[in-house]
């Protein structure tokens, strides 16, 4: 499963396509100290957290995309960054819970 | 970081990798009005306007290993989210002063944490810098000056086992937030 794959599959907002990458496993936290420490790389990151040290914690983790989750918009910043960063950042309507089984169900496919 | 003094603790480095001689930390808690106000203070290099601008961008690091740094953004984040308010000012020469608010009655606000510790961890590991604590809590004050203890100490260093317990316990005993 890449990171372009899953924004298909799931259905995801597109705020920014960046390069296609594997995604490995999914992470759900908004406590971006704890996520900063803990995330695994190449994870798909879910969180409703849209500002700018969103980014540089998907950077510091190497995280495979930024799923912001239950309708969250990224603030002006983080959008920006994401583009200089050529970072994923996908949208969803759902919250971390039916998100990550359905992200669960496609990696376990996959 | 899940506590206000680890946010203290990381800028308190900072002011020592700045080669500050005296760091001045104040925590003062209002109870009625529901603030507590942090104050970190140093008389180290400081930064140029540019530096200070970037410093709460955590795509701005002073460090080499790595290319971001959060420290300072997260402890502005903490305080903003709660509806607080975070400021830093610095001059190159003369020092860097970062002031964090934070609303207490916020759901989000976290916890002040073992302030104390943050002390005794920044005065023994530090023996050099010179600190300047003060705690407040409503009319309850408490000011632990390093200073003092170098004159009477005459040249015994603060992490002498026999030294060490003692600022830890003088700042337990006069702590204002611990009862």
């Amino acid at each position: 499963m890449t990171s372009h794959e899953l924004q298909k599959q799931l259905n995801l907002t597109v705020f920014h396509q960046g390069d296609d990458r594997p995604v490995v496993t999914g992470y759900c936290c908004d406590l971006l100290s704890w996520v900063m420490g803990k995330a695994p790389a190449d994870c798909a990151w879910v969180t409703v957290m849209n500002n700018n040290n969103v980014a540089a914690v998907a950077v510091l983790c190497d995280a495979a995309c930024i799923i912001l989750a239950q309708g969250a918009k990224p603030d002006a910043n983080l959008q920006k960054r994401a583009e200089l960063e050529g970072l994923n950042l996908y949208g969803s309507e759902l919250d971390a819970y039916p998100l990550a089984i359905a992200m669960g169900q496609l990696l376990k496919e996959a | 970081m899940q506590e206000i003094s680890l946010n203290i603790l990381d800028v308190a480095q900072n002011s020592v990798s700045a080669k500050a001689s005296l760091i001045e930390i104040s925590v003062v808690e209002d109870s009625k009005a529901h603030t507590l106000q942090v104050m970190i203070r140093d008389n180290g290099c400081g930064m140029t306007e540019e530096q200070v601008n970037s410093v709460t961008d955590p795509f701005y690091t002073t460090r080499t290993t790595r290319r971001v740094g959060l420290g300072i953004p997260f402890f502005k984040m903490a305080s903003e989210m709660t509806g607080g308010f975070f400021e830093i000012r610095s001059k190159v020469g003369e020092g860097t002063c970062v002031t964090a608010s934070f609303r207490t009655d916020h759901i989000d606000c976290m916890p002040l944490g073992e302030i104390e510790e943050t002390m005794y961890s920044l005065i023994t590991m530090n023996t050099e810098t010179d600190f300047l604590y003060t705690a407040r809590r409503d009319e309850t004050e408490s000011v632990t000056d390093t200073r003092e203890f170098r004159t009477i100490l005459e040249g015994i260093p603060f992490d002498t086992p026999e030294v060490a317990a003692f600022i830890r316990n003088y700042l337990k005993e006069n702590s204002p937030f611990r009862n």
